[in-house]
């Protein structure tokens, strides 16, 4: 730190100079590639939604309106423009932070987005954890005993998994644990005594309650989202220990490993410090699917569980042809997407020193 | 050590957290109703139209008019207009208003309010608006028509209409009365409060709007306050639930007290549990066969009459439609002026070939296009299965509900099999839609049942079913239709088959719950606990 002009600017360089350029330009990239995914993301979307042969004015008018309501209808929601237009015009609105208003509830989308968001996100979260706790133990043993009995037990749990309607399940688990044992709650996210009780901030009434302080609150919503997100998780358990076990399986035949045992580490270490540690970046992009595909991909679980989540609401606009619905929903979840694949970079660069 | 410790925490907290609960049992001042509610797309009466949205509202509002719901069958009666008076030449009439009523906001409800609700109506010209419409309101007129004078409401007609068909319109959710003070202070532009009112309630009924979770559940909350004495329900929750058996399984473990779409297999499940009572209601809804007659084969009378015998109505209503439909061969619904009782088709696959013999038809093409709804479809099919034994044949086409209706629309099915539901409880209501068609055009795109039917009805029946719009004797209306469904029967190429039932089950304890019956939607206020 030489001379007298402008310390605070040498200072500054130094600290924020080049990195700070390169760290600027990381995060510019960032937000373009998420821009324009979220754009032909929204493209596509759109345009299969306007091509789809579903009415969206009837939805408005109704199917006993005369030819002048309709067309009044009609015109109101732009559908007499030009396709390009109607998407600019969304695309603009969108950016204004608007969603537009959903013809399938008739809320703005924003806040219909505010409410079923967070239904599914603690849902599929739950679900991915019991995945996780659950998929990776078992991969690792079945791989390290493979062929014993655990290996066994793991494949058939898998092949159930992955062949059995989740529908069927979870009306058979509610069937069991609801209306036979009376283990856990019923369908719906809250008891109706428990239904408001408790002030909204994250919308995820786990969480709620517990920034609440309610306890009874807490267990009846804990015994409410057991039971489906067992079930998520049954399912992503399913494919989390299949992987885990193949990428297990080929660290197991590496050279290094034979060292390790050479050296006459115990067999824990050899497998938990040495091979478990080297699966564990292709294991985060698992996880992050399997997790990403439980944020839009458990309709039927909703469906039978009466939870109010996302996959249900942009299923049921799809079926309206409610485009601000479905453009709205495929905004957050494409988002989702993509913060979950930076997050999975972000993962695999503290892991693996060498992808720096 | 730790880890085994932590296994432990867990398992232990879980276990907590998922302590048998007791059978559960809803409050005591609290209806718990499951049903499927994802209709709902507005609760503003202006526009509310759906099935699940007219549920709420009627419960929401008073009307001038109304039934009452411990006895539908005694028809119309005064509710916040506690007298009317028609003109002598019946072109105005004008409804005094019950002194004394409150909105739950605390304003008076006033005539004021009653017309200005109407005119909105009107002027928004959303969907339900055609029923006030079709007394010759129009936006342009609407407040010269409708006008409030002290506590009298003054309605000018365009034609001397029968009371009974001006009263029944009034009934309807769209005729609901409305806090105008209430709802302007929350109106953005010129939309008369409609943006808020589609997510808020203004009325004077016995419940208020506590809140709407589209999708998820409707709540009210009593009035305390309300004019006919406060209801013994303080709280009803009615939760959006798919699956019948979910219904079934939320009723039998008690943490509901009504589920309202119970699957006939689920409600044959119940019938063994002492503590769970079915309640079948007949409903307005119409089950019927359309026969385009722009279809070469069914353009022939012969075929439309066979087509007449080859519906097993009885084998229907005994299997696949059990307890769900019942049957009915007119258009207007048991528990509406002037309903029919006469069902003179059997199924009689000998007379249908006969008939087609006669008239030198021995074989056939013809396409159906079905909603994927079973019930539907079974009736399809076993119409596919008689049909092939006088020689026709009939291709099923499977859709969704808006591509059935965008080719019915299109007047693109030859064959339709599906349901027509009255939209208030005036015959009315389906004779305007059956039975007449002013504009046989493809290019008239109307909606009544007849065009998209290509029916070009024949003139006289068309005059007679305006004319019974204007019959004031009651009486001699009543024949009217009875007339006009007889003739309806001989000739027309729309035949209904079926009226609908509604099962509703509830726990035993629930008493006076009613869905409305064919004429109203389901009604809260004297529902009890014993």
């Amino acid at each position: 730190m030489s001379g007298g002009n402008g310390t605070t600017g040498t200072g500054g360089r130094a600290l924020f100079g080049p990195r700070f350029g390169r760290n600027l330009r990381a995060i510019g990239g960032v937000l373009l590639s998420l821009g324009l995914t979220l754009l032909g993301l929204l493209l596509i979307t759109f345009i299969i939604g306007r091509i789809m042969p579903i009415d969206p004015v009837l939805k408005v008018v109704g199917d006993r309106a005369t030819q002048a309501q309709y067309d009044a209808a009609y015109q109101a929601m732009g559908l007499d423009r030009p396709l390009w237009e109607q998407f600019l015009r969304y695309i603009t609105d969108v950016v204004q932070g608007n969603f537009g208003r959903s013809i399938s509830t008739g809320h703005p989308v924003a806040e219909d987005l505010k409410r079923v968001f967070p239904a599914t996100v603690e849902l599929a979260t739950l679900g991915t954890l019991i995945g996780v706790l659950v998929g990776v133990p078992l991969g690792v043993i079945a791989a390290a005993r493979r062929g014993g009995w655990i290996d066994q037990i793991a494949r058939v749990v898998a092949l159930v998994g992955y062949s059995v309607p989740i529908f069927w399940l979870g009306l058979m688990g509610l069937l069991l644990f609801y209306g036979i044992l009376g283990w856990v709650g019923g369908p719906g996210r809250q008891g109706i005594i428990y239904d408001g009780m408790v002030p909204t901030v994250t919308g995820m009434i786990l969480i709620d309650s517990l920034l609440a302080g309610d306890w009874g609150a807490f267990r009846d919503a804990f015994s409410h989202i057991i039971l489906p997100a067992s079930l998520l998780g049954y399912f992503s358990l399913a494919y989390i220990s299949r992987m885990t076990r193949s990428f297990m399986l080929e660290q197991l035949s590496a050279e290094y490993i034979i060292t390790a045992r050479v050296k006459g580490m115990t067999e824990r270490r050899v497998i938990w410090r040495h091979a478990f540690r080297n699966i564990m970046v292709p294991l985060i992009t698992v996880i992050a699917l399997s997790f990403a595909s439980l944020l839009e991909g458990s309709v039927l679980t909703e469906i039978v569980f009466s939870w109010p989540g996302l996959g249900q609401y942009i299923t049921k606009a799809l079926l309206a042809g409610d485009m601000n619905a479905v453009l709205g929903g495929t905004v957050v979840i494409g988002t989702c997407f993509i913060l979950l694949n930076l997050l999975s970079d972000i993962l695999y660069r503290v892991l693996d020193p060498r992808s720096g | 050590m730790t880890q085994r410790f932590t296994l432990r925490a867990i398992l232990l907290a879980s276990a907590l957290a998922v302590a048998p609960a007791a059978m559960a049992e809803t409050p005591a001042d609290v209806l718990v109703v499951a049903a499927q509610i994802d209709d709902i797309i507005s609760l503003d009466p202006a526009q509310a139209f759906e099935f699940s949205g007219i549920d709420v509202t009627n419960n929401l509002y008073d009307r001038l008019v109304d039934f009452d719901p411990m006895d539908l069958k005694a028809g119309i009666k005064p509710s916040l207009a506690e007298s009317w008076e028609v003109s002598e030449d019946g072109k105005t009439i004008t409804l005094t208003m019950r002194e004394g009523v409150k909105f739950q906001s605390g304003n008076p409800v006033r005539a004021e309010d009653a017309a200005w609700s109407l005119q909105r109506a009107v002027k928004l010209n959303l969907s339900p608006a055609f029923i006030l419409n079709q007394f010759g309101f129009t936006p342009e007129n609407v407040d010269q028509m409708i006008t409030a004078d002290g506590n009298k409401l003054v309605l000018k007609l365009d034609q001397p209409y029968a009371q009974s068909f001006v009263l029944n319109c009034l009934a309807a959710s769209v005729g609901s009365v409305i806090d105008k003070e209430t709802a302007m202070q929350h109106a953005e532009g010129d939309d008369f409060g409609h943006a808020w009112l589609n997510t808020n309630s203004a009325g004077s009924g016995p419940y208020s709007l506590a809140g709407w979770r589209p999708n998820e559940q409707v709540q009210f909350a009593v009035n305390e306050g309300y004019w006919q004495g406060a209801p013994a329900m303080k709280r009803v929750i009615v939760r959006h639930v798919q699956e019948s058996s979910a219904q079934r399984l939320l009723l039998e473990q008690g943490d509901i007290d009504v589920a309202r779409n119970l699957s006939p297999t689920d409600v044959d499940g119940i019938s063994g549990n002492d503590k769970l009572a079915v309640q079948d209601e007949l409903r307005g809804h119409i089950l019927y066969m359309g026969l385009s007659q722009k279809d070469p084969l069914l353009q022939k009378p012969e075929v439309v009459e066979a087509m007449k015998y080859l519906v097993d109505y009885q084998g229907m209503e005994g299997s696949f439609l059990k307890g769900q439909w019942k049957i009915h061969q007119n258009f207007l619904p048991e528990g509406y002026l002037g309903a029919s009782e006469d069902n003179p088709w059997t199924y009689d696959v000998a007379k249908a070939k006969q008939i087609l013999t006669d008239a030198g038809v021995t074989s056939g093409t013809v396409k159906t296009m079905v909603r994927d709804i079973p019930e539907y479809l079974n009736v399809a099919q076993a119409l596919q299965a008689s049909m092939a034994e006088v020689g026709l044949t009939l291709e099923i086409q499977q859709m969704t509900g808006a591509q059935v209706l965008d080719a019915y629309r299109a007047r693109q099915v030859p064959i339709f099999i599906g349901e027509w539901g009255p939209d208030y409880s005036d015959p009315n209501t389906n004779a305007s839609t059956f039975a007449i068609n002013p504009n046989n055009a493809d290019d008239a795109k109307l909606s009544q049942l007849a065009w998209r039917n290509s029916w070009a009805v024949p003139e006289d029946m068309n005059k007679a079913t305006i004319a019974a719009t204007l019959e004031g004797d009651t009486d001699k209306r009543v024949q009217m239709y009875l007339d006009l469904q007889q003739e309806y029967r001989e000739i027309a190429p729309i035949i209904p088959l079926f009226q609908k039932v509604q099962q509703s089950v509830m726990q035993k304890n629930i008493q006076h719950w009613t869905a409305g019956g064919s004429v109203s939607n389901v009604f809260y206020r004297q529902v009890t606990k014993g």
